[in-house]
């Protein structure tokens, strides 16, 4: 599986900042990361890591008032995409070949239009093969009764369904062009546990249907754990540590922050009379601490973390970087 | 785990039926529970189940419909005005949103101070200072926050400053409205240990409601378990986790994804269907409809809670010997 | 996404407000010309006497803009420069007092419609459908008609016309202030429902009320303005802006001098309220802008 025709997305050394009247937010501090065929990368972290920011830059959806690219390269299908025109982008990448899926079904559905149309319309917007209308129709009805819905329900609008049926519709707007990778944004965040439940087993199966590669952004490991083939982890804009999952739940290295992140959460089958959870706070976005930007949080902070911002250290596929495991080899650092 | 058991909250057949255009909503039907004081009731279950609700119903920060609810053997719902106030002196409630939940046009010093203020509860600004201060420190807020506005603090600094407010009157008992659902996790392990500390120190009541099985397994004694407006199974934490009995139990708990590798790509068994709403339902049981193991006995007739085992309550026809 | 921000200067919403404010260069320019207005009022009769106004010098009749005469004279040869001048104490003293009381009875039953029972939501509301299915305008010509054309008769005909409106967004903003879970929070620590209202309800709409009350300013002056130029506001010696414009009627071709100046004054008045309004929205709730 390592020949380079396998893959899909290749993203080095991306650098995202927003510029606001008086200060300059630091959202992704150089990330790199890459994705094949089929495959599936949890990107975990909490809120204002730069995860939802890193996944906007590679659909190139950023607000462009404020937003700036200012380093990187997203190589996608052998393409750099901050490179591609913006009509290319239009036509034949955004929403044909990469496809996301956002938090909020709510907001993410037009409510004044029957959920049917809407798929219709993702499917015309993209209409390469210039298919009839009855066609399209097939295709609506097809890709509806993939997620679970009666095809008698496109005539229905987003009010008359419940937050899972829309959720799904979503889904369905995402696939109905059959791309090769999906972004999903928190799918699940705004659902019931039952309901979620329902909602990931679904993706779960089309993705082993379909093929489809997939880059899931949360912050529930529970979810990583269930769905994920890999696991990228952001603090303050950059992946702290990555890697296949047994490496992240069971490898011999963790970042803190991992470790951290996995002390917060109550264990469901011991019983724990105390959490360990991060003290502090993510640091100001407008001003990174110097050296490892964990270390003001970190429980095992050495002197170095305060100067030196840590490599990688590297096992297998499992990278780290941190100064307990070496992590001074060198890493490209542009302040 | 002998001491004495008194309780200090008795909730009985607690109703709240709200009008709505399509008919009469049951958000609340027919809720009975006691709690021992110091100890934890967790309230578990999904969006519309009435949880939050009962919360509100219980402080009657909306009029029950109909029912008792009893604090150390005052019966709050008859109480006129005057009589509230003075027992909300000792319960309180901590809110879900960290920014609705705090006006944000006081500084955080005098958001704490309000309760004492409209209690007109300590005399001088000295001694309300003071206790401003004493109650910072509890939850853990730096002194320099004093003079902040909640528009610069975070959630979780936000929601540190609700569960101030809520503590500065000293209540022996207090609800939390899914007081952590709106955090990051780390954040949230922060809360979770502030208001287990606080139990520990101060022999609080909680009433804990959310959605989120892990965090109500952690901080529980006692669990019970929500379904359209009904408990449906209630038992202690632990009994209830190694033992469910209700359909739906079972089926929440194999829903939640766990932060191991121990389950992956076992597909958990997914129950069908969507939550329904509660509005003019017809007698019987209200899972029915997403039930695997319902009958046409499980229609026409509510199934009682019933206690199956010491201290388990279950409602549901498969373990009240009827079927 | 953006979180932990530098705790080292406290800012009190207020505060921030009149900083945000303070960077809207478009709204200072609105300001300080809503200062100039308040200025002349205060200090008009230093600048140029009453007298040069209203005493009448046949000789130098609907003479153009001078040195000694910046806006020229009109028909009965008076300063036109200090009757514009005179003028804005007429109109501000109908239009501030008018547009105060009409946001105070607005907080008050707004307060109360979003606060107590239904049935007095109700009636209110259905009390202010009769009132608003008559035009404002009409409503307050018909009050004028009926008491007669003095400045207090104007306030009350403009308290007529704009009190329905005022109550009503002053209603729309408390009833999704009283949703608001810091209520709940307050009612649950014991606060009576006065320290519900003065507390928290109406401080937290105050922000949008000020902002509907510049916009009700430009509004009431544009009012007042038309109210005396068709002869049912004060009469006619009064140097009232709608006066000035309707006294220049008849010479609209031949001295166009005498309807420019109050029309510019009118002007510049009702755009200066509306910039500092919509200033003040945006510095009140940033996240509009976007």
């Amino acid at each position: 599986m390592n020949t380079s025709n396998n893959m899909l997305l290749k993203v080095e050394n991306l650098q995202v900042v927003y510029k606001a009247r008086r200060e300059t937010v630091y959202a992704v501090n150089g990330v790199s990361l890459s994705l094949k065929k089929g495959e599936t990368l949890g990107l975990v972290g909490e809120t204002g890591a730069g995860k939802t920011t890193t996944a906007y830059a590679i659909l190139r959806v950023l607000p462009d008032r404020t937003a700036k690219v200012v380093n990187g390269t997203i190589e996608f299908e052998g393409k750099n995409l901050l490179e591609v025109p913006e009509n290319l982008m239009r036509h034949g990448i955004r929403g044909e070949k990469i496809a996301i899926i956002f938090q909020d079904p709510m907001s993410a559905l037009n409510p004044i239009m029957k959920v049917g149309d809407q798929i219709a319309e993702a499917l015309k917007f993209h209409n390469k093969e210039e298919l009839s209308p009855e066609k399209i129709e097939e295709q609506v009805d097809r890709t509806l009764e993939l997620v679970g819905i009666q095809k008698e329900r496109k005539y229905d609008f987003p009010h008359q369904l419940s937050g899972g049926m829309k959720q799904r519709v979503v889904i369905a707007i995402a696939l109905v062009c059959e791309p090769v990778l999906i972004i999903a944004d928190e799918p699940t965040t705004a659902l019931d546990v039952t309901i979620q439940a329902q909602v990931l087993a679904m993706i779960d199966e089309l993705r082993e249907k379909l093929g489809t590669a997939m880059i899931l952004i949360t912050h529930d490991l529970g979810i990583v754990a269930q769905m994920c083939d890999n696991v990228a982890i952001m603090y303050a804009g950059e992946i702290i540590e990555i890697g296949s999952v047994e490496e992240i739940y069971s490898g011999k290295m963790q970042h803190p922050y991992t470790t951290g992140l996995f002390g917060s959460l109550p264990d469901l089958e011991k019983k724990t009379d105390r959490l360990y959870p991060i003290e502090g706070l993510m640091p100001d976005p407008t001003d990174l601490p110097t050296g490892c930007k964990f270390n003001p949080r970190c429980p095992r902070c050495m002197d170095i973390c305060r100067e030196v911002q840590p490599g990688f250290s590297v096992e297998g596929t499992h990278r780290v970087a941190c100064h307990l495991y070496g992590g001074g080899t060198g890493r490209e650092t542009d302040e | 785990m002998s001491e004495k058991k008194k309780p200090i909250l008795v909730v009985n057949n607690l109703k709240k039926y709200f009008r709505t255009k399509k008919g009469l909503l049951h958000a609340v039907d027919d809720v009975s529970f006691t709690i021992d004081e110091g100890r934890t009731l967790g309230v578990v279950g999904e969006s519309g189940c009435g949880k939050s609700t009962l919360g509100k119903t219980i402080l009657r920060l909306t009029e029950p419909t109909g029912g008792e609810v009893f604090l150390e053997g005052e019966d709050i719902v008859s109480m006129n005005e005057k009589q509230l106030r003075k027992t909300r002196l000792k319960m309180q409630m901590i809110f879900q949103d960290p920014y609705s939940s705090i006006d944000p046009r006081m500084s955080v010093a005098q958001i704490i101070s309000d309760p004492l203020k409209v209690n007109r509860l300590c005399g001088s600004r000295k001694e309300i200072d003071d206790r401003v201060d004493r109650m910072m420190d509890v939850v853990g807020l730096a002194p320099r926050l004093r003079d902040s506005y909640p528009h610069e603090l975070d959630g979780g600094r936000r929601q540190r400053i609700g569960i101030a407010r809520a503590l500065a009157l000293d209540p022996k008992f207090i609800i939390c409205d899914e007081p952590v659902s709106a955090l990051d996790v780390s954040i949230q392990a922060q809360i979770i240990n502030i208001l287990m500390d606080l139990k520990e120190e101060k022999g609080l009541t909680y009433i804990f409601i959310t959605h989120d099985l892990s965090v109500v397994k952690h901080i529980s004694d006692e669990i019970a378990v929500m379904y359209l407006g009904q408990c449906v199974e209630k038992a202690s934490s632990d009994e209830l986790f190694s033992q469910p009995l209700h359909p739906y139990t079972k089926a929440l708990l194999a829903a939640i994804p766990v932060p191991n590798l121990s389950k992956r790509h076992a597909r958990p068994t997914v129950i069908r269907g969507e939550v329904g709403n509660p509005i003019d339902p017809a007698p019987g049981c209200r899972f029915a409809p997403r039930c695997d193991f319902a009958t046409e006995k499980c229609v026409g007739r509510n199934p009682e809670l019933r206690e199956v085992a010491n201290g388990h309550f279950v409602a549901c026809l498969l373990h009240n010997g009827e079927m | 996404m953006f979180m932990g921000k530098k705790s080292s200067r406290s800012m009190s919403p207020l505060q921030e407000t009149i900083y945000r404010f303070s960077q809207n260069k478009v709204s200072l320019i609105g300001l300080a010309v809503v200062i100039l207005l308040l200025l002349v009022i205060i200090f008009g009769e230093f600048v140029t006497p009453f007298e040069n106004g209203v005493k009448q010098n046949i000789r130098i009749r609907l003479q153009g803009p001078s040195a000694e005469h910046w806006f020229g004279t009109d028909a009965y040869g008076r300063d036109i420069f200090t009757r514009v001048l005179h003028g804005t104490k007429y109109t501000m003293m109908i239009a501030f007092p008018a547009t105060f009381i009409a946001e105070v009875i607005g907080i008050i039953l707004g307060a109360c419609a979003a606060f107590y029972s239904r049935w007095f939501d109700n009636i209110l509301m259905r009390v202010l459908d009769v009132f608003q299915a008559i035009p404002g305008q009409l409503l307050a010509l018909a009050v004028v008609a009926a008491l007669g054309g003095s400045i207090f008769n104007l306030v009350i005909a403009m308290l007529i016309a704009r009190i329905p409106a005022s109550v009503r967004t002053a209603r729309s903003i408390m009833i999704s202030l009283v949703g608001q879970e810091y209520i709940d929070a307050a009612r649950s620590y014991g606060s009576r429902d006065y320290h519900l209202i003065f507390r928290h309800v109406i401080p937290n709409s105050l922000g949008a009320m000020i902002v509907s009350m510049t916009i009700n300013l430009s509004a009431i002056t544009l009012q007042v303005s038309s109210m005396s130029y068709i002869g049912l506001g004060v009469s006619p010696p009064t140097p009232e802006w709608g006066a000035l414009l309707s006294e220049a009627r008849e010479f609209i071709i031949t001295a166009p001098h005498m309807i420019i100046f109050p029309g510019i004054a009118i002007l510049l008045t009702a755009l200066s309220f509306n910039l500092v309004g919509d200033g003040l929205r945006d510095a009140l709730d940033p996240r509009l802008r976007d």
